[in-house]
């Protein structure tokens, strides 16, 4: 089976500081991965340059057998690429239906009906059905993780990328966010960067870990929860770290 | 006259305008640097300084000496005050939002400008210099008996001229010294590199804008003081200078004060010529292109360091 | 379209029809130019209040619209409706170019690349004084000024002209507010970051808004100096680029009705105030400062926080 994504050596160095380097990388349609890693491991700065926020110092990205490395973001959305923002990222100031409504709207353009169905969709998935008309400024800090959510179901992705989804949600929250995620399985792939080591060890199906901007191992949850080198470097510190 | 003597001249007037142009533009570089703060009223409190200049020397009516150190004590301080409580009743209310500051300091340049008018009119009124002896310059020629020594005709300069272009050196020199060897300038560099943390270590950052503002529009007011003697005072003066300082300024790199020095060497002495060859207006169109196009293709200036 | 938007902007535009046979002279034709100038700052508030870019020069496709028509109009003959387009074209190839130049900038420093574009357009006019007689101007004669048959210079015709052209920038723009790429420009105003992450071309949007901005701004020039006989080169001049920003920072940036009332305050308080002193443009200044202090949402903007949230 081809790889969805893959990067071959990618690298990104800041005034010569590596912050990834040479990752090679390959997800599997269908497959829910998990990027682990401590903190300035790289896992930002590797995401930021899968949708393209940034642009690497080298290496290439392949989406569905096409290089997108010198791809500009929108675009890379335009293929079938989402992604969620780390830090909550949505329009305050528009209300909540509308901020689901943009994301639908690129795909399915002028016809209003459909948009209306997508959005009322995407908002009853994730439990914010009721709060279409509010200012998404005004969502609690949770509601607000749900609606980046939304607002990349909205989407129909074939990639879905989300950055760290449950910071900061309360654990019930996180229980309901992991059902979600298991659903959307089935009809996407799904890229995870995750602190909460439950949410990892419950929803992937493998794990790729990072540490010094390089990939120190990749496997099932079972594989690297019994991996010497990542107990050292990353567990050893503490298995919520 | 021959093409050197000729040059010569060019070049002292090009130095005058260039040290009146440092003065101002170090003072806009200042507060953009500090502060990031574009002041488009800036041109208003150069206008202002020269008013003001006007207004003591002839309020004062005694020796043109006396009534010009007189306006060179006073207009900057009463320029500086002003600003600074420009900076505290609107800026600071504003909380710096660059875009709402620049719309703020528009609404400033006006109500300076139409008060002037109302108060001072729309006459064009000089200030008679301190001092005006005019110095015959020396030329060099080769001659029959090789290098001779000769006073061309015209080849001159006054006094006051070259006191302006000493005094704006030693000004800037000042300006620099405070910014490096005092604690008053260690105290701005640190708000300048991060204002939330200065403010942490019990920096006073509130009165540093305040200050820094204020004293951004005294350089610019000083400016204005000097060069009434040379040119006359009037109420729309403000405009081209502002323009120019914003050329020095983005040419130099924004908040460089070497790199604006520099700039307005180079700006003021080009003016001149520039306009020996361009009428004023297509020389006016060339430098806001200028201006432009530098913000479009090289926005750290042309003679800053590209980031990273 | 809602009824309840589609009452109160129709109704304007009602209201303004009927004021035409109620008003008396002097005020009748103080509207017609309010409702030109009112579609000068609808242009300009689809680049500020809608995709918010804060352009410093807009006067410079308010003036290729006024010079690009009156131009050709008084030198070449070819009649006011072909004039009235080449100002159209004008203002629209002037904001294609400016737009693919400035938009490489943000913030502080599009505001001063739209600034010195502006002043090299002004600067230009002058340069050029041989045609357009710099400061001085030109003035439109009568038989120039027939539009579609209609005499621009009887001043009922020109406030029912007014009056159309208004009604179709009005109406122009809150259809266009309301298709997709329209919901994207306002997007892009609240976080340009999150728009392009969905997927969309930021930059086309923006030049997109610039070249309607900019057409719009050039119309209402065009209008203005077919309407009133004059096309001079004060319009191209720094302060009727702070005049748009200031209307509908007063009526209320990103709302359809806020320029006209923006337009309609500012231009009698300056009236006013005109016939005390010459430094009018004090007025223009403290304006300016009160409202970046104190009312930040304009008139209209404070009218849809507090009460209608619907306010288009």
């Amino acid at each position: 089976m081809s790889a969805l994504l893959s990067t071959r050596a990618l690298s990104k160095s800041f005034a010569g500081l590596r912050a990834v380097h040479e990752v090679d990388f390959d997800l599997a349609p269908g497959e829910i991965r998990a990027l682990i890693g401590p903190n300035g491991a790289g896992k930002t700065t590797f995401v930021s340059m899968l949708i393209g926020r940034i642009a690497p110092t080298s290496g290439t990205i392949e989406f569905d057998g096409r290089d997108i490395t010198r791809l500009p973001a929108h675009a890379r959305v335009a293929l079938g690429m989402a992604y969620t923002f780390q830090i909550t990222s949505v329009f305050a100031r528009l209300d909540v239906a509308e901020n689901v409504a943009l994301a639908a709207r690129r795909r399915l353009g002028r016809d209003r009906a459909a948009v209306a169905r997508e959005t009322e969709a995407a908002l009853e998935r994730v439990g914010l059905g009721q709060y279409g008309a509010a200012l998404a400024g005004d969502l609690s800090y949770g509601h607000q993780r749900l609606l980046e959510v939304a607002m990349g179901l909205a989407q129909r992705p074939r990639l879905l990328i989300l950055d760290e989804p449950t910071q900061g949600l309360a654990d019930s929250e996180i229980a309901g966010f992991n059902a979600l995620i298991r659903d959307l399985a089935a009809e996407t792939t799904i890229l995870l960067i995750e602190h909460n080591m439950d949410v990892v060890m419950e929803l992937a199906d493998r794990i790729t870990v990072l540490n010094f901007g390089e990939v120190l191992a990749e496997g099932t949850p079972a594989e690297i929860h019994a991996s010497a080198a990542v107990q050292t470097a990353y567990l050893g510190t503490g298995a919520d770290a | 006259m021959d093409f050197g003597p000729h040059l010569l001249l060019a070049a002292i007037e090009g130095a005058v305008t260039a040290a009146v142009l440092a003065l101002m533009a170090a003072g806009l570089s200042l507060v953009f640097g500090v502060m990031r703060v574009v002041n488009v009223a800036h041109g208003e409190f150069y206008m202002l300084g020269a008013v003001l200049a006007w207004v003591v020397a002839s309020t004062l009516g005694a020796h043109p000496a006396l009534g010009f150190v007189a306006a060179l004590a006073i207009a900057p301080l009463i320029v500086g005050a002003v600003a600074a409580a420009a900076d505290m009743t609107v800026l600071k209310r504003l909380d710096y939002d660059p875009e709402r500051t620049i719309v703020a300091t528009i609404g400033l340049l006006y109500i300076l400008q139409q008060l002037t008018l109302m108060g001072y009119g729309p006459e064009a009124r000089p200030v008679a210099p301190p001092f005006n002896q005019r110095l015959a310059l020396p030329w060099v020629e080769w001659g029959d008996g090789g290098v001779q020594l000769y006073w061309p005709w015209g080849l001159s300069v006054t006094t006051y001229k070259l006191f302006v272009i000493g005094a704006a050196g030693a000004v800037l020199a000042g300006l620099w010294a405070l910014m490096t060897r005092t604690r008053i300038g260690l105290v701005m560099r640190a708000t300048q590199l991060d204002g939330e943390m200065a403010l942490a270590f019990g920096i006073p950052v509130e009165r540093v804008y305040a200050g820094v503002f204020g004293l951004g529009a005294a350089l610019a007011a000083l400016a204005g003081v000097l060069i009434v003697p040379i040119q006359q005072a009037h109420y729309l003066m403000g405009g081209d200078a502002l323009l120019l300082s914003f050329i020095v300024v983005i040419i130099g790199g924004l908040g460089s004060l070497a790199g604006t020095v520099i700039a307005a060497i180079l700006i003021g002495m080009s003016d001149g010529i520039i306009s020996v060859f361009f009428s004023p207006t297509l020389a006016k169109i060339i430098a806001t292109l200028l201006v432009a196009f530098v913000l479009v293709f090289r926005p750290q200036g042309l003679m800053g360091k590209p980031p990273r | 379209m809602s009824a309840r938007v589609f009452a109160l902007h129709g109704g304007l535009i009602a209201v303004l029809l009927a004021l035409h046979f109620l008003l008396p002279v002097y005020h009748h034709g103080n509207f017609a130019r309010v409702m030109v100038l009112a579609c000068y700052a609808i242009g300009y508030n689809v680049l500020f209040g809608y995709t918010g870019l804060l352009s410093l020069g807009h006067a410079m496709f308010f003036a290729a619209g006024m010079y690009g028509m009156g131009l050709p109009l008084h030198y070449l003959g070819i009649g006011a409706e072909l004039a009235f387009l080449a100002g159209l074209a004008s203002a629209a190839l002037l904001a294609l170019v400016v737009g693919l130049l400035a938009l490489r900038t943000v913030g502080v420093a599009f505001m001063i690349v739209t600034l010195m574009f502006s002043e090299a357009v002004y600067l230009t006019i002058l340069l050029a004084g041989r045609w357009t007689r710099g400061d001085e101007g030109l003035v439109l004669a009568r038989p120039e000024r027939v539009f579609l048959g209609l005499d621009l210079s009887n001043p009922d015709i020109r406030y029912l002209v007014a009056l159309g052209l208004f009604a179709l920038c009005l109406v122009g723009t809150l259809w266009l507010v309301r298709q997709p790429s329209g919901r994207v420009l306002i997007a892009i105003r609240e976080n340009e970051e999150r728009a392009q992450l969905l997927g969309y071309d930021i930059f086309r949007h923006k030049l997109a808004a610039v070249v309607i901005s900019g057409t719009i701004s050039g119309a209402a020039g065009a209008a203005y100096g077919l309407m009133f006989g004059y096309v001079g080169a004060s319009f191209a001049e720094v302060q009727y680029s702070i005049f748009p920003l200031l209307w509908v920072l007063l009526g209320g940036a990103g709302t359809i009705i806020g320029p006209f009332f923006g337009v309609l305050f500012m231009f009698y308080l300056i009236d006013l105030s005109s016939g005390l002193t010459s430094a009018y443009m004090l007025i223009a200044g403290v304006a300016l400062v009160l409202l970046t202090l104190f009312a930040p949402q304009g008139l209209a903007g404070e009218l849809r926080r507090r009460w209608v949230r619907w306010l288009p």
